[in-house]
């Protein structure tokens, strides 16, 4: 029995392939035929063939409480997720406002602080900011910007507006998965590329290294890149791999490096020592130089700071940026926008309460049950409470969590969150699905077509972390044909 | 530009590929001689344990060496590191941490064959199915270094990758010499005595070499002159002096490399300077523990220099373009 959408049901969530009264939305047609045409051992063989493709390729994620093996396959689901190209034009241009005005707020804030001094930001939430570094004030990097690759989290809602529901400005990770899926897909659906004209995302290695040169302190044609890997424990070491070899630059670890007399970062290497100009970190800040942060921080490279304050290598994204990677900060956004740039946001924040202002605590306090609880400064869908999902004990834990320390405490309605039809055990079920796009910034800007769609493969499941239980699927962003 | 760090994983990814491969042909054609042995031979399995060199800690777990034990022992016993499925993993290991230079294809094949072992490994037990297993494991390995060879960029990485697979080529010419040649050379046992082509014949096997030497040395099997060839011969790959010779092609084209340059041209005239019709009638462990020290030698000083990134104090190798000259 192949797939039959009459079973299909999208239960009151928005669906990004199919409408509510059961017809395809705009893109999703030809897929959806194509799927329909498909017996149970066709989809059986292509989800094979993608999980050998998988297993081959070594396309893996680690988690650290997996004992044994710490690779495991990144779970993928063959049904693509489709955007038309109209949709993606605007989501396009709203990020890069935002992350325009993000960076913008970032260098204000290691620099005069004039958002403070004119009472658009408050000046409370930064002296509570666990990701300000008093170390970067001052410091100037090339072309004013600090988060030069930021990976923002979309979600669609119930009526199908799509919120922007967190920056990641620290180490997102993440796109090498949204290029292997293509890859993926490409091996496993050769024949539905004929038929749809879908946007490339290959371009992305060549961008990032392009954007990355862009930073080198010292004029020259081949300026040496590194990547600078926390090893091979960490979740997304994978990825950090990748990059480098898609790039064709040195993945370095902190070992590697060190600061020389004349305040430059060097690696070793078989012919001595070598220079190194632009830094892409995916350590964090608090582990990147033992003189300056944690002291027993093996990852890190003693002196990097100083190489770095003193203009002698670039590092990306600049030590400090999280500073705006923080769900309170994150509140501010939309009046960072209308400050910096005096624009209106193209793209929506979640309504966010946040929990150091007293009447919104109130408020939150009243509502547990229908909100969603997070701390301010925890990614991987970590530390966070699902009101509706959660017991009354939960509730009443987070209750005291927030009066506690209410300036690490933010909250938002629960969305929704937009379905997508999954492959689970040869049915077709819907699954709550959320999207991470990428946008690289430094003399301009670019935005990746589309992103890493991540995928709850538990059934009614919200989270979409690797570490929790989520998978991935392809996006594509398609031409409509002038729908 | 290339970093300590990933030179030291190449070259150590290399030599895990190539020890894996030999063990699977010590393996493979051992198995081939048994069936050729009488009943009444003294030969087992115990001559691949010394090859191996993993002797004391094989009897710390096992009694005896029989097939079971040596053949568990061998290919998936965690009690012994260099065991054909840590070595896999060892190899993955360092593949894994160093995939930014190495080209895609050898990645999936090596994670194909790491799979492979560990799905099949229990067919190594029965001796019907262990040609298919190590068949394919050195069908594997040969792939492995078919796309390095013919994807790779052959540049300074791909000397590491040379040098690695190299030293452990030599290596372990040498062991086999070692241990067959205990075994064969002075006993004239004449019951024996027909048997004793075959293994000869089954050392050159286990190098994979019996038909080139057929085609280079034109005389029948022979212990002396067998010995002559897996030690002194320019062109066959797994001839020690082969294999230095490689190594210093390689150390030519790599910067700072007069202190492992040193080390190699002390081993390359010990092998070759050895008068072999007086090693089959004598000393021959000693003279091959002299090489295996040598080559000892060679993997240290490549470790200071490349590895650890040892600086050189030019004064100790002042009379090093004398010693190159009369090598």
């Amino acid at each position: 029995m192949a797939i039959s959408w009459n079973d299909y049901s999208t239960e009151g969530a928005f669906d990004e392939l199919i409408g509510p009264s059961g017809r395809a939305r705009a893109g999703a047609g030809k897929i959806m035929q194509y799927l329909r045409g498909l017996n149970d051992t066709d989809l059986r063989e292509r989800r094979e063939a993608a999980e050998l493709a998988m297993r081959v390729m070594g396309i893996t994620f680690t988690v650290y409480s997996h004992e044994g093996g710490i690779d495991r396959v990144w779970p993928f689901d063959i049904i693509p997720r489709i955007i038309s190209a109209r949709e993606w034009q605007t989501t396009d241009e709203g990020l890069q406002q935002r992350v325009q005005a993000l960076n913008m707020f970032i260098a204000d804030v290691y620099g005069d602080q004039r958002i403070i001094k004119d009472k658009v930001f408050p000046e409370e939430v930064l002296a509570q900011s666990v990701n300000f570094r008093e170390q970067c004030m001052g410091v100037k990097p090339a072309f004013g910007v600090w988060a030069h690759i930021c990976g923002s989290d979309l979600v669609r809602d119930a009526d199908g507006t799509l919120y922007v529901l967190e920056d990641n400005l620290r180490v997102p990770s993440g796109v090498s998965y949204m290029l292997e899926n293509r890859f993926v897909m490409k091996r496993v659906f050769p024949e539905l590329f004929e038929d749809y004209s879908i946007l490339p995302v290959d371009g992305y290695s060549t961008r990032l290294f392009d954007m990355l040169a862009s930073l080198s302190p010292r004029p020259a044609d081949f300026p040496t890149i590194v990547v600078l890997t926390p090893g091979i424990y960490n979740s997304a070491y994978f990825e950090h791999s990748y990059l480098a070899q898609q790039m064709g630059v040195e993945l370095v670890a902190g070992s590697d490096l060190f600061v020389g007399d004349d305040d430059c970062v060097y690696m070793r290497t078989i012919n001595g020592r070598a220079q190194v100009d632009v830094i892409y970190r995916r350590v964090d800040d608090l582990f990147l130089d033992p003189e300056v942060f944690n002291p027993e921080s093996v990852l890190g490279v003693p002196g990097i700071m100083r190489a770095w304050r003193k203009g002698n290598v670039a590092i990306a994204n600049a030590p400090g940026a999280g500073v705006a990677d923080d769900k309170v900060v994150y509140a501010y956004v939309p009046q960072m926008i209308r400050y910096y740039l005096d624009q209106d946001p193209i793209l929506q924040n979640v309504p966010t309460y946040l929990c150091v202002d007293e009447a919104q605590r109130a408020y939150v306090l009243a509502n547990l049950d229908s909100l969603v609880v997070k701390p301010a400064n925890e990614s991987g869908g970590y530390g966070m409470m699902v009101g509706p999902a959660a017991t009354k004990k939960t509730r009443s834990e987070f209750a005291r969590l927030i009066k506690k320390d209410p300036r690490n405490y933010i909250a938002q309605p629960t969305l929704s969150l937009s379905t997508a039809p999954t492959l689970c055990d040869g049915h077709v079920e819907p699954r709550h699905i959320d999207l991470r796009p990428f946008i690289l910034s430094a003399d301009n800007r670019h935005v990746t077509r589309g992103g890493l769609t991540r995928v709850a493969l538990k059934k009614g499941s919200l989270v979409v972390n690797s570490s929790q239980g989520g998978g991935s699927k392809d996006t594509w962003i398609v031409e409509t044909g002038g729908h | 530009m290339l970093l300590s760090s990933v030179a030291e994983r190449v070259y150590w990814f290399a030599r895990y590929v190539e020890r894996v491969e030999n063990t699977a042909r010590l393996i493979l054609v051992n198995n081939h001689l048994l069936l050729d042995m009488p009943r009444a031979s003294a030969l087992g399995w115990e001559p691949i344990v010394s090859i191996t060199g993993i002797a004391e800690k094989f009897y710390q777990y096992h009694k005896q060496a029989s097939e079971r034990n040596v053949m568990r022992f061998l290919v998936m016993d965690a009690n012994n590191e260099g065991c054909m499925l840590q070595s896999l993993a060892g190899a993955r290991e360092n593949l894994r941490t160093s995939r930014a230079i190495f080209p895609r294809a050898v990645w999936e094949t090596l994670n194909d064959l790491n799979s492979f072992a560990i799905e099949n490994k229990a067919k190594v037990l029965t001796r019907r199915e262990r040609y298919q297993f190590m068949q394919h494991v050195i069908d594997s390995c040969h792939l492995i270094s078919g796309k390095l060879s013919a994807s790779m960029s052959h540049d300074q990485i791909y000397e590491f990758v040379r040098m690695g697979r190299n030293i452990e080529r030599a290596d372990m010419t040498s062991r086999v010499i070692d241990v067959r040649a205990e075994n064969l050379l002075p006993k004239h046992d004449e019951e024996m005595k027909p048997f004793s082509d075959i293994q000869w014949k089954s050392v050159l096997d286990s190098l994979a070499g019996y038909q080139m030497y057929r085609r280079y040395v034109h005389v029948r099997v022979r212990g002396d002159e067998v010995l002559r060839y897996l030690l002194q011969d320019a062109y066959f790959p797994r001839a020690i002096n082969h294999c230095l010779d490689q190594l210093e092609q390689c150390l030519r084209n790599l910067p700072r490399n007069e202190a492992p340059q040193y080390a190699l041209v002390r081993a390359q005239r010990l092998v070759r300077n050895a008068k072999v019709e007086k090693l089959v009638h004598g000393p021959l462990h000693d003279f091959i523990n002299d090489v295996q020290l040598a080559l000892i030698d060679i993997n240290s000083e490549l470790t200071a220099t490349y590895f650890e990134g040892k600086e050189i104090s030019p004064a100790v190798y002042y009379d090093l373009p004398h010693q190159l000259a009369s090598a």
